[in-house]
Order: C-alpha cells, then sequence, then structure tokens
C-alpha cells in the first residue's frame, strides 16, 4: 500500500517535472532576470553591464511618455472591456434568443452571422494591422475616405489625426474581440435552462426584460471571465499599435502604449535596463489588476 | 490493478523528457555574462604593402548588407567577386536584413558578431550604444592604408573630409560611410518643362511656384512623406543653416541651450509652417514615403524633400520619360548667411567592422576593396547614386536624378552642411518626428514647435544616462 502511493507519487513528479522546469526556465527566470536587468545599465551589447540600483526607477516617474502610455492603457482597460462585452451580449442575445415571435430562437440567418462575427478572431493581429491601415487610407484609395471624398466630404485622418487615432485603435480592437465573446457567450447562454426563458415568457416579458432579467444575471459568471480577458488584452496590447498606427504609437505619442515604450526603449534606444525596468511597472500593473478583478468577482454562484 | 504505468521503456522517456529542459537553461539566460575577449584583434598574418592588414587569405568572411533601397545585388555582384579576385580561397558569406537590430543585436550580446556591418535603415542598431561599449573597430589603419587601385594613394585621401568627420565617434574613425546622400527638393524635369514651371532660387518664388502651381489645378504642389516627418524637418533645418549658418546646426547637435529657438529656426519653422498650411497634397499626412513618391511618378504631386536615393528606390514605378531633377533650397532672404546652392549632404549606407569579430582584418580589406574606383563606380552606375570616393563617378553613365545631384554638390562645392544629432540622441529624433508631424499639419504654431524640441533636447542634455557627442 505504502509503495503504490510512493509509485504515485512518483508517477505525478515524472509527468509535472518537465512542464514544471520549462515553466521555471523560460517564463519565472527570465522574470527574476528582468528584475536584475532593471537595475543595470545594460544598453545590450556589452557582456558587462554596471549596477546602477534603482535609477532607471526614478527617471521612470518624470518619463512623460511613458505616463501617457499608462493613461492609454487605462482607457484601454475600461472602454474595451465595456464596449466589446456590451456589443458582444448584444449581438448573442439575438442570434439565440431574441428572435421571431413565441419561439426561443435567434434572428433568422443566426448560423451564418455567428461564422461572420468569427471571422477577424481568426486572422492574425498583424493581418489584422495592415489590412486597417488600408481601411483608413487618408486617400481616395481609403475603404471608408473613399466614399465620404465621393460625397465630398474631406477624408478624416483616422490615423494621422493625434485626437482620433486612439479611437481608430480602439475600434479596431473591438472589431477584433468581439465575434470571440460573441461565441463565448452563446455557449453561456445554451447552458441556461430553456424552461427559464419560457418561464418568463408565460408570465409576459418582452426581449427587454428577458434579456435584463434573465439573460444577464445568469450570465454574469461569464460576462465576468470576459472581463477578465479582456482586461489582459487591454493591459498587454502592443502588435496592432506598433503595426497599424503612424511612427509605432503614434502621431506624436497619442496611441502608444506601455508595451510600445518598452519595445522603443530596448529595439530603438537602446536602453535595455530602462526597458526592463519599464516591464517591471507593467509587471505590477498586470498583478495589481489580476488580484483587483480577483477579489470583486468573488461572488455566489446561481445554482440551477 | 496498479495506477502506475509498468512500461519500463515510457518511464525512461519520462526522465528523458524532464532533463530536456535543464539543457536548455543556459539557452534561455537573458542575463549577459562577461566572456574572455577573443583574441581575434591581433593579425594572423604579418602586413605588407600588399596586406596592410594581415589578412589570412583562406579565413571565411560574413558580411550583412541591409536590404534596403539599394538591395543587395551590390554587395553580390561587385564587392563579393572584386575582393575573390584577390583572395579566391576565401569563403565568403554574403548575408541581408531589413531588420539589422533583430538579427544582430543578440549576435553583439553573445560575442559573436559578423565581421562586416551595412548598418543602415530605420532598425539599425545604435552607433552611440555601439561605440559606448567598445564594439566598433578602430578603421583608422584602413585610412592610412594604401588604396586597392594605387599603391602611392592612401584611402584617407580618397574620401570626402566629412565622412572622416561623421564617422569618428569618440576620437576614433569607425564607421565608415558609403555613399553621398544629397538631399534637396525632388521634381520631374518632364512635368516642369511641359508646364513652364521653373526651379525657384527665392523663396518668394518657391511661394509662387506653389500658387502656379495650385491654381493650375494639375498637380498639388508639395508633400512629403507625412508618416515619417523625418523627411520634412530635414528641409527646415537646412533652411534654417542657410539663413543663419552652419553653425544653427553645430549648436542643436551639442545640445547648446536655446538652440533650437535661434533666430533662423524661427524663420524656417513659419515658412515651413505655411507650406504644411497652404500647398500640401491632400492627406499628406498619413502617407508614407512610398506612396507620396508614387504619388509624384503619377503627376499628382509636384515637389517633395528626399535624398538621392529616392530615384533608385522608385526605379519601379518611375514612368521611362519622368525624369528626376533636384533643385537646392531656395534663398530665404537676400542676406542669407550662405549662399544659394548650399546644400545638405551626409554620408549614408553606414558600413562598419565589429571589433570582436572573427576576422576583423578581413572585414577591413573589404571595406578597402568597396573603397576601389571599380567598386565605387560600378556601384554608383548600378544603384543611380553617388558614392563617397572621389571622382568614382567620372566618365560614368549616370541617370538623370543622379546627374542632377552630382551637378548640384559641384555646384555647392564647400557650400555643405550637416547634422549629427538624429543618430547621436534617438530620443530626440522620435520627438522631432512627433513634434514636426503637428507642426505641418497645424497642431503645433512655430514658437511651441520649436519651445517643445528645446525641452526635450535641453531633457537629453541633463540625462546622466545617455552618452554625450560633441562636434
Amino acid at each position: 500500500m505504502l509503495f503504490q502511493r510512493y509509485r504515485r507519487g512518483l508517477f505525478i513528479t515524472a509527468f509535472l517535472a518537465a512542464p514544471v522546469t520549462l515553466y521555471l526556465v523560460y517564463v519565472i527566470s527570465p522574470y527574476i532576470q528582468a528584475f536584475y536587468i532593471a537595475m543595470t545599465d545594460w544598453r545590450g551589447v556589452t557582456a558587462a553591464p554596471r549596477f546602477v540600483g534603482f535609477e532607471n526607477f526614478s527617471r521612470l516617474f518624470s518619463d512623460g511618455i511613458f505616463w501617457q502610455a499608462v493613461r492609454h492603457n487605462a482607457a484601454l482597460l475600461v472602454l474595451l472591456p465595456l464596449l466589446t462585452i456590451v456589443i458582444a451580449l448584444f449581438f448573442a442575445f439575438l442570434l439565440n434568443v431574441g428572435g421571431g415571435t413565441g419561439g426561443l430562437q435567434g434572428i433568422s440567418g443566426s448560423k451564418l452571422y455567428r461564422v461572420i462575427f468569427f471571422f477577424p478572431q481568426v486572422l492574425a493581429v498583424a493581418v489584422v494591422a495592415v489590412l486597417f491601415q488600408q481601411v483608413f487610407r487618408p486617400d481616395g484609395s481609403g475603404m471608408l475616405n473613399g466614399p465620404l471624398m465621393a460625397l465630398g466630404v474631406k477624408p478624416i485622418g483616422f490615423l494621422s489625426d493625434p485626437d482620433i487615432a486612439f479611437w481608430s485603435v480602439l475600434g479596431v480592437m473591438v472589431w477584433q474581440a468581439v465575434g470571440f465573446y460573441v461565441v463565448l457567450f452563446s455557449a453561456g447562454l445554451a447552458s441556461i435552462p430553456r424552461d427559464m426563458f419560457e418561464a418568463a415568457q408565460i408570465d409576459g416579458a418582452g426581449r427587454g426584460s428577458l434579456f435584463f432579467r434573465i439573460t444577464l444575471p445568469l450570465l454574469w459568471d461569464t460576462v465576468q471571465v470576459a472581463w477578465v480577458y479582456l482586461g489582459i488584452l487591454a493591459l498587454d496590447v502592443f502588435a496592432i499599435v506598433w503595426v497599424m498606427t503612424d511612427q509605432h504609437g503614434g502621431p506624436d505619442f497619442s496611441t502608444t502604449v506601455m508595451a510600445a515604450e518598452i519595445y522603443r526603449n530596448a529595439f530603438s534606444y537602446f536602453r535595455f535596463g530602462y526597458a526592463s525596468a519599464l516591464g517591471v511597472m507593467m509587471f505590477f500593473f498586470t498583478v495589481g489588476f489580476a488580484i483587483i478583478s480577483l477579489r470583486l468577482s468573488r461572488r455566489e454562484r446561481i445554482e440551477y | 490493478m496498479t495506477d502506475t504505468p509498468q512500461n519500463i521503456t515510457r518511464r525512461q522517456l519520462l526522465r528523458g523528457a524532464a532533463l530536456v529542459p535543464v539543457a536548455g537553461a543556459l539557452a534561455a539566460c537573458a542575463t549577459p555574462a562577461s566572456k574572455a575577449p577573443a583574441s581575434s584583434s591581433a593579425a594572423p598574418v604579418a602586413t605588407s604593402a600588399a596586406n596592410p592588414f594581415g589578412v589570412a587569405a583562406d579565413k571565411p568572411l560574413e558580411v550583412w548588407i541591409f536590404d534596403g533601397g539599394f538591395g543587395t545585388a551590390y554587395a553580390k555582384d561587385i564587392h563579393q567577386p572584386l575582393f575573390k579576385t584577390k583572395y579566391p580561397q576565401a569563403q565568403i558569406k554574403i548575408e541581408s536584413t531589413k531588420e539589422i537590430t533583430k538579427v544582430l543585436q543578440p549576435r553583439f550580446a553573445g560575442g559573436n558578431p559578423p565581421d562586416v556591418i551595412d548598418n543602415s535603415g530605420a532598425n539599425a542598431m545604435d552607433f552611440g550604444a555601439l561605440a559606448q561599449d567598445g564594439q566598433l573597430h578602430d578603421l583608422t589603419p584602413l585610412l592610412d592604408a594604401p588604396s586597392w587601385d594605387d599603391p602611392n594613394v592612401k584611402v584617407r585621401d580618397l574620401l570626402d573630409p566629412a565622412v572622416i568627420e561623421i564617422g569618428t565617434y569618440d576620437g576614433t574613425f569607425s564607421v565608415l560611410g558609403y555613399v553621398n546622400y544629397i538631399f534637396g527638393i525632388w521634381y520631374s524635369q518632364k512635368a516642369f518643362r511641359d508646364n513652364g514651371w521653373q526651379p525657384p532660387k527665392t523663396w518668394d518664388e518657391f511661394l509662387k511656384l506653389c500658387e502656379t502651381i495650385k491654381k493650375s489645378g494639375k498637380m498639388a504642389p508639395f508633400t512629403y512623406a507625412g508618416k515619417f516627418p523625418q523627411y520634412l524637418y530635414e528641409p527646415l533645418l537646412t533652411l534654417a543653416a542657410k539663413i543663419g549658418g552652419p553653425e544653427v546646426l553645430v549648436n542643436i547637435d551639442n545640445l547648446e541651450d536655446g538652440a533650437w529657438t535661434s533666430e533662423p529656426m524661427k524663420q524656417s519653422a513659419a515658412a515651413w509652417a505655411e507650406i504644411g498650411a497652404k500647398y500640401l497634397m491632400e492627406g499628406t499626412a498619413g502617407l508614407d514615403h512610398v506612396q507620396t513618391q508614387t504619388a509624384q511618378n503619377k503627376y499628382k504631386v509636384a515637389m517633395l524633400p528626399a535624398g538621392s536615393w529616392l530615384e533608385n528606390e522608385q526605379k519601379t514605378t518611375t514612368p521611362a520619360d519622368f525624369e528626376y531633377g533636384m533643385f537646392p533650397l531656395p534663398d530665404f532672404t537676400g542676406s542669407d548667411k550662405m549662399p544659394y546652392g548650399t546644400l545638405h549632404t551626409s554620408p549614408g549606407e553606414n558600413f562598419i567592422v565589429p571589433a570582436k569579430g572573427a576576422n576583423p582584418q578581413g572585414g577591413m580589406e573589404y571595406l578597402r576593396a568597396m573603397l576601389s574606383k571599380k567598386a565605387a563606380g560600378d556601384f554608383s552606375e548600378l544603384v543611380r547614386t553617388v558614392s563617397v570616393v572621389k571622382g568614382a563617378g567620372e566618365g560614368r553613365q549616370l541617370s538623370p536624378g543622379a546627374a542632377s545631384a552630382s551637378k548640384a554638390v559641384t555646384a555647392a562645392g564647400a557650400n555643405t552642411v550637416t547634422y549629427r544629432w538624429q543618430t547621436w540622441y534617438a530620443q530626440l529624433k522620435d520627438e522631432a518626428i512627433a513634434a514636426t508631424g503637428e507642426l505641418m499639419t497645424g497642431g503645433l504654431t512655430p514658437d511651441k514647435y520649436l519651445e517643445r524640441l528645446q525641452k526635450k533636447a535641453d531633457e537629453i542634455k541633463g540625462d546622466s544616462s545617455i552618452k554625450k557627442f560633441k562636434r
């Protein structure tokens, strides 16, 4: 019996050893090294970085561009989940419950829409970014500006006007994210017992009260999961900004985000030490967000 | 029934799998570790007049070329064969990339950089960082070596003095610019001839020309690579130097107090802001260099600022009878410090020999071959540009744009200006790019624009972590 237990432990260890070692070597150890590099003046090419203590961190607090990036991340953290979830919930409701009179099914053609909504999710982020560069082109070849100019309106600098560029980035991110959450919420809706909807309908509930009184409360868990996922997406956004916007986070740093500033400091200014310090800051922001969202989402589950 | 596997080979497999990441642990190390310095700096072979660096005839050579406006054919078809004629046993590996930093920075950190690098393009490695870390081989022996063609002429005497000035970091000549970039305003000689337009000599004429072109309705007067406003701060700075003399730019380079907000800079910024407000092609701010240059090839816009690489870069979209031409910045007032014809020239396509490479002698020898009359002349013809080697373009068939630029250089004589802050201080460059875009789209007034750049320059001056340079 004892031997059996020992064998069992060995078996589990054998299975865990590989992934845990991989995780330690390729994830945890670089994190720890980043903390060390953040306290050096390493410029990326020398073999002997000089230790400078917290100099990089004190410099960081007066770095206006980095804090601008933090503000953009914060704005995304609020707006991206909000917009995506509202739109995705609306679509998921229409596709699954909100259609027709009487019967509890999606609006006609909902199967086709479900596939179409999922398209953006299939595209790689870099592809989406390059695609939208063309969509947003400021001349007659732009997909949005072409028709506008044909109507005699002055073209809009979606990516070249510093007041608009951030909203363009947000728009693209929402566009890409919505499809996945429509599917996620659809799955959530499928797990809500049908009789709940039927009971509500018999009691005379319209589409509005079906949504707010039944769907939303019963989907609340899924919505919270979506919120955390989208929050992480908002904090580590990089590729869309770097590839799509002018001057990588411009014009005039109007779309830059933390990850873009880390990349810029490391690979165009060759300040790897300082970039690591920014990375350490981003690490704390992300951990902070994770803790807050875990605290807030502690809530009793509804059991059917 | 037991809940453990009985199969011995499966357990061996698991044990083996557990060992794999341990083996990979070394590879995952992000922190650099000092290694014993490579002993490659000593010449492997005795030096002689024919072999001034002591190149080992059979030692392999690794060359990395930036795959940009000039392509890579010049290295493979001109330089490599020439080097081979002298060292037939040497294995030469010519590699190319558009992403110099991504590909080569890890090799510097790992202590095994290649032997020659064309460190150019938007993703070039920072020369300041390389110099600060002693990664650049001293190229002074190259300057003092006899030239490839004539043992009585030193390499130093073939080069424009600006090449040596610009390639010097911390008092050591370590970067060889190969191409002489000539900056100016580019136009189609055909379009100007057909419409009876004249390249302007004064700023008033320039404004009148813009007005005429605008009224003609045939094309927009002016554009620049709106996504990359560094294309516009170039003529802005050159105009300021023309108004106030080369010291305007020297002061900016040296991060002097108030260098950006000097009077000539104010005049120039205001002049260009007016162009931005009145004469830009629609949508300029959102277009890149290829899109605006192609618009010019389609006769949608008359003029744009660029450098002498333009003609080669646009060779696939330029109509056969387009006839590129270039004119220098017009006189701003009657009392400009520098005469008409003053040009901004700057050596570009920066070649370096890494100090810790395996074969730095071979690297320098490769550069010496590149600076031969034949290599430089063939290069000029192939990529339609002007090299830094004096007289290499003589008797060659130059394309209209290259001919026009060469003529402008000859006419300018000693009246050339240059600036270096953008390679020394990358942060200042990014700020200038962002602010210049704002200036041209009306988001910043000329005064606010210059104040903002002055503030950034002061910030850099006060930052002890950024290495400072002087000229």
